[in-house]
């Protein structure tokens, strides 16, 4: 997995709660059989009209935004669908952190296995940084997970919160499986005893 | 020490190993696998040279893209959909784990061969790349959709790394009021405590109404748990999920069965056990329910009027007037004179015979509104055999409706079944998301009579008036 340390660029807004997993990639573009790929089709319903042509005023389709690293949005964002085709798609954009006042659940664990950083905000650091984003290239934003810290582009600082074991592989780029798979001799002994107590299973 | 609820017991019959920080490894006793969350899964296995830990708790079934048109033994015609279950094809056989596949009448949505099979047992832990996996909670099963990389770490290691949720309790009081169905419970649930509401919770769902309820009604609550946010939803198992069970063909027997039965009889949530949350709702209060916007939280009697964005605050105001706009509803509109363009019976929320039943009980001896096309879709095969032999196959044919072969269908179209740009629907779905059934196709989520009694009157119906 790619290591998320620190990440410097342009945020681009999107002020919309409920952002559901359809919506950053729709079900038609879950027929691929590989994760890379889906950046084109981000958001697809919103970034292009039934010709598959550009919608102007759509956020990514911006000059300002075009390049963006960082996703700022509203309450609830990720809900629906545990499609992970949705952080893939994200990640292959060229999108590393998206930021909102809170998540859904299965979403937000998704973007950890894909070096994406999640984070939830108070609504009124995030309204900040909505701002800021709306600024494009005039108002880079940096996000260090070491020190947990988001720099404005007026010098301001913001701390976040990140679970310490997620922020660990985060940091290193551990792949999960390696680290359970350390564990192994606990789960042969779980299943032992399990399989004792629950024959049935 | 204050005792336990029923999610802290099965939690803690699992957990395989903990760290310092409380980071689990929780074991899983049923991994249940689709074609479209699972291709890069077993990819990643094969690459790294990884087996599947226990082949014999994994059960896979295509479901999402597979036709549901009665040519579908002529093979899937869209190549990318044909080649995604080809793949499950080859997996299943090349890891050797247990598999319905297109061709087999117990083929269906994995969250309903599931539990047909008796794959799903009280006090287990069940996942699925599948957000609905929420459904097996009906059992008093911890189960919850996962991502793929997590598809690919229980796939090997048979665990989930987890930490453990907050405990949520949902009751609902009384009796449920005649045309009032499971399904407006758990709609009437999501529009109280809002899609991020169960964000952080495993909800257990209990009182008298959800007591009275059918395991299939079970099924239709929990399966709704994730739209309100949840990590999974329960119900304690008792005699109706006891009875479900007995039987069915990966059901413990005899001994086995004895031994199972006297642990699930302790799977109860303690009365001196704490909750984080509580919601409680009177069941008489709740009445049948439609969803008016683009969020499974837009939801309102169907006595109800279109609401306006005023008439909410936060980020809810642009919200809902970006909803109207996506459904072209205009507040004020009294839902029940919302014309429908299509509808659609079918989907894991509720695909069930039960679910098909309550339908064909309204639609009986009636014909589809003009204009308006009907399609129900079997949750399984076995469904549908099952729908055909009560007659309920020939009640839904001779009102007009499309009666298809088991799968997802038009509830995320994913296959050919879809809404052109514009059309409304009512539907037994779970989700009324922008585009879910279509590209600019509009849905309205509601119970299956509820969709019924739209598709005979051609625009939302107050059931009650057709009863």
């Amino acid at each position: 997995m790619d290591k998320f340390t620190t990440l410097t660029g342009i945020a681009a807004p999107l002020p919309l709660i409920n952002v559901d997993t359809d919506m950053i990639i729709p079900k038609q573009f879950l027929k691929t059989i590989k994760r890379s790929g889906l950046g084109v089709n981000l958001f697809d319903e919103m970034r292009y009209d039934s010709d598959g042509n550009e919608v102007e005023d759509f956020v990514l389709n911006k000059p300002a935004h075009r390049d963006a690293k960082i996703l700022v949005s509203g309450d609830n964002f990720g809900c629906g669908s545990s499609r992970e085709h949705a952080p893939w798609a994200i990640k292959d954009f060229g999108i590393s952190c998206v930021i909102a006042p809170s998540f859904a659940d299965i979403f937000f664990n998704n973007c950890f296995k894909n070096g994406i950083l999640p984070i939830a905000l108070p609504q009124e650091d995030v309204d900040k940084l909505m701002d800021d984003a709306e600024r494009g290239s005039n108002a880079i934003i940096t996000v260090d997970l070491e020190s947990q810290t988001i720099t404005g582009p007026d010098g301001g600082e913001i701390h976040f919160e990140v679970d310490a074991f997620k922020k660990h592989c985060l940091l290193n780029g551990l792949d999960d499986i390696g680290l359970t798979l350390e564990k192994v001799a606990s789960i042969d002994v779980f299943e032992e005893k399990a399989a004792q107590a629950r024959p049935w299973v | 020490m204050t005792g336990k609820t029923l999610y802290d017991k099965i939690w803690d019959a699992h957990v395989a190993h903990e760290a310092e920080d409380g980071t689990c490894l929780l074991y899983i006793d049923r991994h249940l696998v689709h074609e479209v969350t699972s291709p890069q899964a077993f990819e990643g296995l094969r690459m790294a040279g990884r087996k599947v830990r226990a082949p014999e708790k994994t059960i896979a079934v295509p479901d999402h893209n597979v036709p549901t048109t009665l040519d579908r033994e002529e093979g899937i015609k869209n190549e990318e959909s044909r080649i995604q279950v080809e793949a499950l094809d080859t997996n299943a056989k090349e890891f050797g784990i247990n598999y319905y596949p297109v061709d087999d009448i117990r083929q269906g949505i994995v969250h309903i061969v599931g539990p047909e099979q008796g794959w799903t047992l009280p006090g287990m832990t069940v996942v699925c790349g599948d957000s609905h996996t929420a459904t097996h909670g009906a059992f008093g099963a911890l189960a919850h959709g996962i991502g793929t990389s997590e598809v690919e770490h229980v796939l090997a290691t048979q665990t989930l790394i987890q930490k453990k949720s907050k405990n949520m309790k949902v009751e609902i009081t009384g009796k449920l009021s005649p045309g009032v169905t499971a399904k407006d419970i758990t709609l009437a649930v999501i529009g109280k405590t809002g899609t991020a509401g169960g964000t952080g919770y495993v909800i257990e769902y209990c009182g008298e109404a959800i007591r009275d309820l059918s395991m299939e009604g079970r099924m239709t609550v929990c399966n709704m748990a994730i739209e309100g946010g949840a990590r999974a939803g329960l119900i304690a198992p008792d005699e109706t999920t006891f009875e479900y069970v007995k039987g069915r063909p990966h059901a413990p027997k005899g001994a086995q069965w004895e031994a199972a039965l006297n642990w699930w009889k302790t799977l109860y949530t303690d009365e001196d056990a704490v909750f984080d949350k509580v919601v409680t709702l009177k069941g008489e209060d709740i009445a049948p329910v439609v969803t008016w916007g683009t969020s499974p939280e837009d939801v309102l009697p169907i006595t109800g009027v279109v609401p306006s964005p005023e008439d909410f605050t936060g980020g809810k105001v642009d919200a809902a007037r970006r909803s109207l706009e996506y459904m072209g509803l205009k507040p004020g509109t009294p839902l029940s004179e919302v014309a429908i363009d299509a509808v659609f019976i079918g989907s894991c929320t509720n695909g069930r015979i039960e679910d098909l039943r309550a339908a064909a009980e309204i639609v009986k001896g009636k014909k589809i509104a003009e204009g308006v096309r009907g399609m129900v879709v079997p949750g399984s095969g076995l469904v549908r055999a099952q729908a055909e032999e009560e007659g309920l196959a020939e009640i839904f044919e001779a009102a007009g409706f499309e009666w298809r072969l088991a799968g997802c269908s038009m509830c995320l179209a994913m296959n050919p079944d879809q809404l052109a740009p514009g059309e409304r629907c009512a539907s037994t779905s779970n989700r009324n998301f922008e585009g879910r059934q279509g590209f600019k196709g509009r849905t309205h989520l509601m119970s299956p009579a509820m969709a019924a009694a739209a598709a005979i009157n051609g625009k939302l119906t107050d059931v009650r008036e057709v009863m």
